[in-house]
């Protein structure tokens, strides 16, 4: 079999086998739940009766590994389960996990997607920049904006982004309110300050990744090689350097993109966007566990899948991986 | 002109180095240090003063409602009050001691849950490494926040279960970097000829490898410590972190969020005092590495 094919493969299987345990152990968590966990949920003055009933429709009341399997079973065919907010609750509503999270999924999925697009871009163009004119006052200040943008909590941003653009100048709006037919520009206005925050956390991450891969491939002979042959210091990073640095920078890049998943968490919450992270907070709050659940598996996955494109990015882009000794 | 000062110093007799020499050494580093470095530093500094001297430094108790909700800034209160009345400057002075404190504490944690496991699984190699590696793969395969997340909804927020959560979620990192640096120094003599010696695992982890690995950790516990810093404070803005009355900085934003859009900066001073932390910590660490990798070539 051709060996990059193979690699690919082993990649695939080790991540579809990751995403098992990791499954596996969201489900189990629920054996540490204390065991006043359904008074908890509804309420002191419940009666021993409700409380038995509740554990038996949660399934409390079964062995481990038939709950996980019914539940993986469900989550294969697109069912999540049940919310507790309607257990509990005799006949009545029944709220399907599974319709929660659908439209919400699609909200974080384009707010991410929003973020990507803006970022992936620029952080390219400065990190090439910086290490173009590294040590230079601009590779200086790009530097400390970066590092402080990092290390500042998402909310910080996010705040200051409204602060400004939002309350002192009202250029664009605070609260990211989104509904099913609104039309396409009018989505991207209301999501532009939760979009700008997003791009400022990343942008600084994968520039310096990219500043970082860049300067590490231009100390290599052959770097040194066509300078001393005379050519221009843009013609040495497009022509020679790029295309060794895309291996590292595509991981960067996916890295970062799996990163979003989960600063989408806090952003949504701040702009009260109703994305899959607000409802995952919401959940944890509730403690609703079908509903936290089928969120984390859903952050898992993408975040899985994310760092197993940029692993079979990384071998197929360099052949070298594909010849180990 | 360093290196001669150096060979000058070693002609006296070792005896007479003693403390001076060292203090000596030190200040010459820090005083090559740059100017990011020495901001960082003032800036720590200061923060420890603050948590420290706390109860001394703050106008007013901790919890304790003392005016109207909202009050503006100046008059009694400098930097007005919070949406209960509690004195906005007092709590972020008391937030000093918790937010930094526990995230501290949860570092350390992390610290010697990771570094143990790290350094017995580079030392006893075979299936205890394997075993424990493996599990450490796949813990990081799930992000730590929604991991969180997931634990505190089932048992529930309260700053022990925060603390004991997210130690052991970060010591997986910790893990990590100290088994892949121990490697290099477990197959030195030295450690062969203490394990020959007859001597235990852990004399042989705090005596022969922790010394020769003592920088890239404490590198590491910088960044590890913004890491569970901004951990924390996302948890704590998302009202899953440290419950209230307690200050903290990550909740007081979420609490006092709304006078955001009527123009007042206040929520931004707790979440500033978050950022400039990690900030001054990072510049420091940035040098810290710069410098150790630069004396080992």
């Amino acid at each position: 079999m051709n060996p990059v094919l193979r690699t690919v493969l082993q990649r695939l299987g080790l991540g579809i086998a990751t995403l098992f345990v990791v499954s596996i152990i969201i489900s189990l968590t629920i054996e540490m739940l204390p065991g006043d966990f359904a008074r908890a949920i509804l309420g002191q003055s419940a009666t021993p009766e409700t409380v038995a009933a509740f554990q038996r429709e949660v399934g409390l009341d079964r062995h481990p590994a038939l709950r996980y399997l019914d539940w993986i079973g469900g989550v294969v065919r697109g069912d999540f389960g049940e919310s507790y907010a309607s257990a509990g609750s005799l006949a009545g509503h029944r709220r399907l996990v599974a319709d929660m999270i659908g439209p919400r999924l699609l909200n974080t999925l384009f707010l991410a997607s929003a973020a990507a697009l803006i970022a992936v871009p620029l952080s390219l163009f400065l990190g090439v920049l910086a290490a173009l004119y590294r040590n230079s006052i601009f590779d200086r200040v790009v530097n400390i904006v970066s590092l402080t943008s990092i290390s500042s909590p998402e909310f910080f941003l996010a705040y200051i982004l409204i602060m400004f653009l939002a309350v002192k100048f009202p250029i664009f709006v605070s609260l990211a309110s989104i509904s099913p037919n609104m039309p396409f520009l009018d989505r991207l206005y209301v999501i532009a300050l939760p979009t700008l925050t997003l791009v400022l956390v990343i942008v600084a991450q994968m520039m310096r990744m990219t500043r970082a891969a860049i300067i590490n491939l231009l100390a290599s002979p052959y770097i040194e090689m066509s300078r001393l042959k005379g050519a221009k210091p843009l013609q040495i990073i497009v022509r020679h350097a790029l295309p060794n640095a895309w291996a590292p920078i595509v991981n960067v890049i996916a890295l970062n993109l799996a990163y979003l998943v989960v600063g989408v968490v806090v952003v949504e919450v701040v702009f009260t966007y109703p994305g899959i992270g607000q409802l995952m907070v919401d959940a944890v709050s509730k403690r609703d566990l079908p509903v936290v659940q089928g969120c984390a598996l859903v952050f898992a996955a993408t975040y899985i899948l994310l760092n197993l494109l940029a692993d079979i990015v990384t071998i197929v882009s360099n052949p070298r991986l594909l010849h180990p000794r | 002109m360093s290196e001669s000062a150096q060979t000058g110093q070693a002609i006296v007799p070792p005896a007479r180095i003693g403390r001076r020499g060292r203090m000596s050494r030190v200040w010459r580093v820090l005083r090559k240090a740059p100017p990011t470095a020495w901001f960082g530093m003032i800036v720590i500094a200061l923060y420890l003063v603050t948590a420290v001297f706390a109860p001394l430094l703050a106008p007013y108790p901790e919890t304790e409602l003392v005016g109207g909700a909202f009050e503006p800034w100046g008059g009694q209160f400098v930097l007005g009050t919070d949406q209960l009345g509690r004195d906005m400057l007092s709590r972020l002075i008391y937030g000093a001691r918790n937010s930094v404190g526990i995230a501290f504490m949860t570092t350390m944690l992390s610290f010697i849950l990771g570094s143990a496991l790290g350094l017995t699984a580079a030392i006893s190699r075979g299936w205890v490494d394997q075993v424990l590696s493996r599990a450490v793969d796949v813990l990081m395969s799930i992000p730590q926040l929604i991991f969180a997340l997931v634990l505190l909804s089932i048992v529930g927020s309260s700053i022990f279960n925060l603390v004991i959560i997210i130690a052991v979620l970060d010591s997986t990192r910790v893990f990590r970097l100290s088994r892949s640096v121990a490697q290099g120094v477990v197959v030195m003599d030295y450690v062969e000829a203490a394990r020959l010696r007859g001597e235990k695992l852990p004399w042989i982890m705090r005596r022969e490898i922790l010394p020769n690995i003592m920088a890239p950790l404490v590198a590491e516990f910088g960044l590890r410590f913004c890491f569970v810093f901004l951990t924390i404070s996302a948890l704590s803005f998302l009202g899953l972190g440290i419950q209230p009355p307690t200050a903290d900085w990550g909740s007081m934003v979420r609490d006092n969020a709304a006078l955001i859009t009527y123009g007042d900066v206040t929520p931004l001073l707790p979440a500033g005092a978050i950022a400039l932390l990690t900030v001054a910590m990072n510049f420091v660490v940035d040098w810290f590495l710069h410098k150790t990798s630069g004396l080992r070539e």
